[in-house]
């Protein structure tokens, strides 16, 4: 597979059918080329020992058993001599067998495991307005199932090819027994194969049918258990049981087609060897009558037939499983050759303290699904070192796009960012994180310890903060008390699994994790929005001791606005207006009308939290 | 937060009562017993099945006698080749092949129809079950665990009785088929097949279950990487912008590879089991040569019989090998099957009366005579209230976050039955009430009504109930939304009331959101509205809407607000203050705030903050 290292070249697979079938399995044994060598060696060897216990088997029966039951002169020495060769190709033909599926697992996981890694580093890579646009399950499911479906086909692949080896072995031992009865035991490879092609044309389009039906019955009980608080206070479980019923009948009704495919199937297949082995045997007898092949030579070739039943259909695994895998590889090389869209500097940032941020002309336009729309538009602001500034602004102003750009998470389609002078985009990414923190609207927590969801680094990395650097960011973000009082400190387990904070302590803690960082920008988009007004106040002020960074905050409290050196007021991508409270309030009526709003929602926050006894933050 | 909010953390993890077991206690008869019961469908004709799963095992042996038949009285006969007996032998074999072959199909379509068919049943009788459980039981599991118990649970039965059952049925036939065939050939060679097959059956099962603790492992691993790449696309941004891109990649790394190496331990096994499967059989067949040809010196057996033997052994090893992983599908079945009626074992605490009263329509009185409730093995959660609730009073339920409030409404809207007390609709107990009568004349109104994906429209003519076969919705719908004052809003909204909303109603606000719940309860016609009030934040113009949509909708009805604002009280008829389980003041707002109790210490912090 190629890595991801080297972007240049596709993971997309191009060309017909059959070329990109090829091309899958071709690039799948190339990436393991060793264990792939072994494996189907391997596999060769079990095919061709697997002809040979037949070739035995009719040698023993020509010069052991038809010799001893007709009374020629045979001792108990010989029939162990002939035993004891057929024994040992038994035992070399099962280590064999073993040491093809062993093989073939391997590469199975190790192929998957590959798909799996380039995907969740790509994950990493992928700049964070390219994760918005799709949902987790989705990009889970490429780790998962499409891993799953872009590898299986390598399961059966080392199997027919072995296969494929006995196939000419056996053909080559017949042909030269004799052709006629060659031609009798081959004859039932191209049915098999007919049949095989038969069933899958029709197999494919009943399961994709019967696979869509069950992802209904699932969607339909998952939004009906979702909606069962309103289905019991409207008493309509009836309706619900009707709705749920022909999802269910559809997907019964789906399951029996599928089912009767493989219930005419199934038993042709088995048919076709037994068939073969009769024609064979009519056909040996013949030859035999005639005077041209032995009782062995019938009996051997009878027996290879029954012996090939299984590994024949080997290869229908293989083309069973190449159209899933086609459509799994697809949807994993869409991940893989999305485009690079944020391409890393490597410059480092100059000087110590604060950070002056400057935006100069800055637009950004991202394609809707109505075409182009613009979020920013010739945007230009200067953040003097050390300042705290509130940005402002209707939802949907641009507030997020414009604070996301500081912290290039991602680029402007036209104009610079500076910050302390150098462009964004020429610094390298460690160089960035390290002088600016930004804290989103929502946090995440990771299943993981205090300590390493504030430093969001393993204990022995070198830089990782100190046990006293991370207490001094929990005090900072008044969050420490609530960490005392976990039951292991610093080493308590956040997350699903571990010990649940609340909104109001999720977002002090991460305040926390961009203070441990010391960082010379703070940007903070709506992040204080679960807090209490006095908290917030006390983090905010609480910064500017000791040079504190500069801070740019997306805020809609008038207490959190109250607290910034001047405001920026953004509205439908533009800046509108920059100034004190006081300055705007007097000439901006689009920032007065927004300050009434935020009064009112203040006052509408303080009568629930009236009415629900809360003192501290929600 | 919905209606559950009160639920103190100590209810939640103890509500043994309520739960749904995780699996049904049943033994493996046992459930296979009580499935069948479940699913009738399951065992019909079933008699018929059996007896051409016989027939079709015929066809299996049908090879190895026409090699014995062809040897002994063709190539071997007396007087040189009988080349014509063996063409007329072949072609009888091949028509018995055919016929076998057709016998085979049907049993496997007949299996297919009856087991889809009672699995149906039972998927639709278990989702039935779950909307028939109390709230508490709903809550106990979350909805995804819920929602595998009526999808990938019965998949794993099906899977079973499809695959497994036909194998299991065919197998059997064809080992006992097989076996008698053996005897009747040499009863020698068949005891020394069945020496060496007997111990392998009993040794597969032991090594299969560690094939299935490795399987388990390898998905457990899996869990473990969905864990961490979800962290990673989840926590995209806090990653980006703390660039902790190595530290995860190392943690994801990790996670792969334990994964990889759980898949190849899991192979390992696998092959070994097969393999080992593999030589016994190939070994056998060499016993068999071995055995045979002495048994033949001594005139015991002839060549075609001894070669028919050689061919009736490869019907024994594909059984065996089969046994085990049809054992492992019949355990995952069994399994699944214990998930599925876990849910319907579950009691329905909240019953139907089987032969309730209807409740007459008209203005609804609410009576609470000393109602208690405590959570299953939880804490007492209301204790011992008394309450009237007057007919076309606006009632506002307040009290702190813990306070009761939550569960008091529930209690009335017959989610929940109270642990003693009754409750009392214009003087009959709920739990005397038929569930229908009960539902049209109480609707509950939650904080955020779901919405289905589907149009504005369907979501609201949700609410509507008896309505004549054929009726058309729509009018109802366009008469809601015109009484309560919102076809401005469907009007300037893109597509009206044919737009989608979405799934789970995406496209709407949380306000727009309510607004539907509100509209849906109009359709409702109830006589009683129990409303958990949203905390959301909303926009002016939407809050203005509901606001007006909800007076419209209280109109001349009788309505129970959970207040979640002391504003809402403030405008109520009768406040009713609960506090610690118990209901402390009841009253006008104005007197309450007169009277100095808890709530006039709530206003007085309320005037506090906006000051």
């Amino acid at each position: 597979m190629t890595s991801t290292t080297n972007p240049r070249r596709p993971v997309a697979l191009t060309g017909s059918r059959l070329r990109r079938s090829l091309a899958l399995m071709g690039r799948g044994l190339r990436a393991q080329p060793w264990l792939y060598t072994w494996t189907i060696a391997v596999s060769g060897l079990a095919g061709v020992l697997t002809v040979e216990i037949s070739t035995r088997l009719g040698r023993a029966t020509d010069e052991v058993v038809v010799p001893a039951l007709t009374g020629a002169p045979t001792t108990s020495a010989t029939v162990w001599l002939g035993v004891a060769g057929l024994a040992l190709v038994a035992i070399l033909n099962a280590v064999a067998v073993a040491g093809r599926r062993i093989g073939a697992g391997m590469g199975y996981a190790r192929l998957g495991a590959e798909h799996r890694r380039n995907l969740a580093h790509r994950y990493l890579e992928l700049p964070v307005a390219w994760h918005r646009g799709r949902p987790t399950g989705r990009l889970l499911a490429h780790v998962s199932s499409d891993a799953e479906a872009a590898t299986g086909v390598f399961n059966p692949l080392p199997f027919a090819l072995g296969v494929a080896l006995m196939l000419v072995v056996a053909a080559v031992r017949l042909v030269t027994v004799d052709p006629w009865l060659a031609a009798a035991a081959f004859a039932v490879l191209p049915a098999v194969m007919v049949v095989n092609a038969v069933f899958q044309r029709r197999m494919s389009p009943a399961v994709t049918e019967a696979q869509r039906l069950r992802g209904d019955v699932s969607d339909v009980a998952h939004e009906s258990f979702s909606a069962a608080l309103l289905v019991k206070s409207l008493g309509t479980e009836a309706r619900e049981e009707a709705r749920f019923a022909r999802v269910a009948d559809a997907s019964r009704a789906a399951n029996v087609q599928v089912g009767r495919v493989r219930a005419v199937f199934d038993p042709v297949i088995e048919l076709l060897p037994s068939l073969g082995t009769l024609l064979v045997l009519g056909v040996g007898v013949w030859r035999a009558s005639v005077g041209d092949v032995g009782a062995g030579d019938v009996v051997a070739a009878a027996y290879l037939l029954t012996l090939l039943a299984i590994p024949v259909r080997a290869f229908g695994w293989v083309l069973g499983e190449l159209p899933r895998g086609l459509v799994g590889h697809e949807r994993i090389a869409g991940v893989l050759d999305a485009p690079e869209e944020i391409v890393p500097g490597s410059g480092a940032l100059a000087g110590s303290g604060p950070l002056g941020v400057r935006v100069e002309g800055v637009g950004l336009e991202v394609v809707g699904p109505d075409g182009p729309l613009t979020l920013l538009d010739d945007v230009t602001l200067d953040v003097a070192p050390g300042a705290t500034v509130a940005v402002v602004g209707a939802t949907g102003a641009g507030k997020s796009t414009l604070v996301a750009l500081l912290a290039r998470l991602s680029d402007p389609s036209r104009g610079t960012v500076r910050l302390g002078g150098t462009d964004v985009r020429s610094l390298a990414p460690e160089a960035l994180a390290g002088a600016v923190a930004y804290v989103s609207q929502s946090t995440f927590v990771f299943e993981d310890s205090v300590r390493a969801n504030v430093t969001l680094m393993d204990d022995d990395e070198p830089g990782a903060p100190s046990d006293e650097e991370i207490w001094d960011a929990l005090e900072r973000a008044h969050v420490a008390d609530t960490v005392r009082a976990l039951p292991d400190g610093l080493d308590a387990r956040l997350g699903e699994r571990g010990s649940n904070l609340s909104g109001g302590q999720r977002q002090r803690l991460a305040i926390a994790r961009a203070l441990v960082r010391r960082p010379r920008l703070l940007v903070l988009d709506d992040a204080t929005s679960a807090l209490d007004p006095r908290v917030e106040r006390d983090i905010l002020l609480g910064l500017g001791e000791r040079g504190g960074p500069t801070v740019v905050i997306v805020a809609y409290r008038a207490a959190s606005i109250a607290l910034a050196s001047s405001v920026v007021h953004v509205d439908a991508g533009r800046v509108v207006d920059v100034g004190t409270h006081a300055e705007l309030l007097a000439r901006d009526d689009g920032y007065a009308r927004l300050a009434t709003a935020y009064a009112r929602e203040t006052s509408r926050r303080a009568d629930e939290a009236a009415a629900a006894g809360v003192e501290e933050d929600r | 937060m919905s209606v559950h909010e009160d639920r103190s953390p100590r209810a939640a993890v103890t509500d043994a009562a309520g739960r749904i077991a995780t699996a049904s206690s049943l033994g493996v008869l046992g459930t296979l017993r009580a499935g069948v019961r479940v699913s009738p469908e399951l065992v019909t004709g079933i008699r018929l099945t059996l007896l051409l799963a016989v027939l079709a095992a015929i066809g299996r042996v049908v090879v190895p006698v026409a090699v014995q038949q062809s040897i002994d009285t063709g190539l071997l006969a007396e007087g040189g080749v009988d080349a014509g007996r063996v063409g007329v032998l072949v072609a009888a074999a091949a028509l018995v092949l055919v016929l076998a072959g057709t016998c085979s199909a049907l049993v496997n379509v007949r299996l297919v129809r009856r087991t889809e068919a009672g699995l149906a049943t039972l998927r639709v009788k278990a989702f039935r079950h779950v909307h028939d459980l109390s709230v508490l039981s709903q809550d106990s599991e979350r909805r995804g665990a819920l929602v595998s118990r009526v999808t990938s649970d019965v998949d794993t039965i099906s899977m079973f009785v499809q695959w497994g059952g036909i194998m299991l049925l065919v197998s059997t036939m064809q080992l006992t088929v097989a076996t008698v065939l053996m005897a009747a050939y040499s009863w020698q060679l068949t005891l020394l097949v069945w020496a060496c097959f007997v111990p392998l059956a009993l040794v597969l099962p032991r090594l299969q279950r560690g094939v299935n603790r490795a399987f388990a492992e390898v998905r457990a691993a899996m869990g473990g990487v969905l864990g961490t790449v979800s962290e990673a696309v989840l926590g995209a941004e806090t990653i980006r912008a703390h660039a902790a891109q190595a530290r995860t990649r190392r943690r994801v790394d990790a996670a792969v590879a334990g994964h990889r190496d759980a898949q190849v331990r899991a192979q390992v096994r696998v092959a070994s089991v097969f393999s080992g499967g593999m030589l016994v059989s190939n070994l056998v067949l060499v016993a068999v040569v071995v055995a045979g040809s002495f048994l033949g010196m001594a005139g015991e057996v002839s060549l075609g019989r001894l070669l028919a033997f050689l061919f009736l052994v490869q019907l024994f090893t594909g059984p065996v090998q089969l046994a085990t992983e049809v054992l492992n599908e019949l355990q995952n079945a069994v399994a699944g099957w214990r998930r599925v009626l876990a849910v319907l074992e579950t009691p329905v605490t909240v019953a139907d009366p089987p032969d309730g009263e209807v409740s007459p329509r008209g203005p609804a009185t609410v009576e609470l005579r000393g109602v208690s409730y405590a959570y299953p093995d939880g804490p007492t959660v209301l204790d011992a209230v008394d309450l009237t609730l007057p007919p076309r009073t606006r009632v506002a339920v307040v009290g702190r976050t813990g306070s009761g409030k939550t569960t008091l409404a529930k209690l009335v809207a017959r989610l929940m039955d109270p642990s003693t007390g009754q409750i009392l609709l214009d003087g009959t107990d709920l739990r005397r009430l038929r569930s229908a009568s009960l539902r049209a004349r109480v609707v509950l109104v939650p904080q955020e009504g779901f919405l289905f994906d589907g149009t504005l429209a369907e979501n609201i003519a949700y609410g509507a109930r008896d309505l004549a076969p054929g009726q058309d919705v729509r009018p109802l719908v366009e008469d809601a939304i015109v009484s309560l004052g919102l076809a401005d809003w469907v009007a300037d909204r893109p597509g009206g009331l044919d737009a989608p909303v979405g799934q789970r109603g995406e496209a709407l606000s949380a306000g727009e959101r309510q607004l539907v719940a509100l509209a849906r309860a109009y359709l409702a016609k109830a006589d009683l509205l129990v409303l958990d009030e949203a905390t959301s934040a909303v926009d002016p113009a939407t809050e203005v809407r509901v606001a007006r949509a909800f007076e419209q909708l209280a109109a001349g009805r009788s309505t129970v607000t959970i207040a979640h604002r002391l504003s809402t009280a403030e405008a109520a008829d009768l406040v009713v203050v609960v506090d610690a389980g118990k209901v402390v003041e009841v009253g006008h707002h104005s007197e309450l705030v007169a009277s100095g109790g808890v709530y006039a210490r709530m206003h007085e912090a309320w005037i506090a903050q906006t000051r």
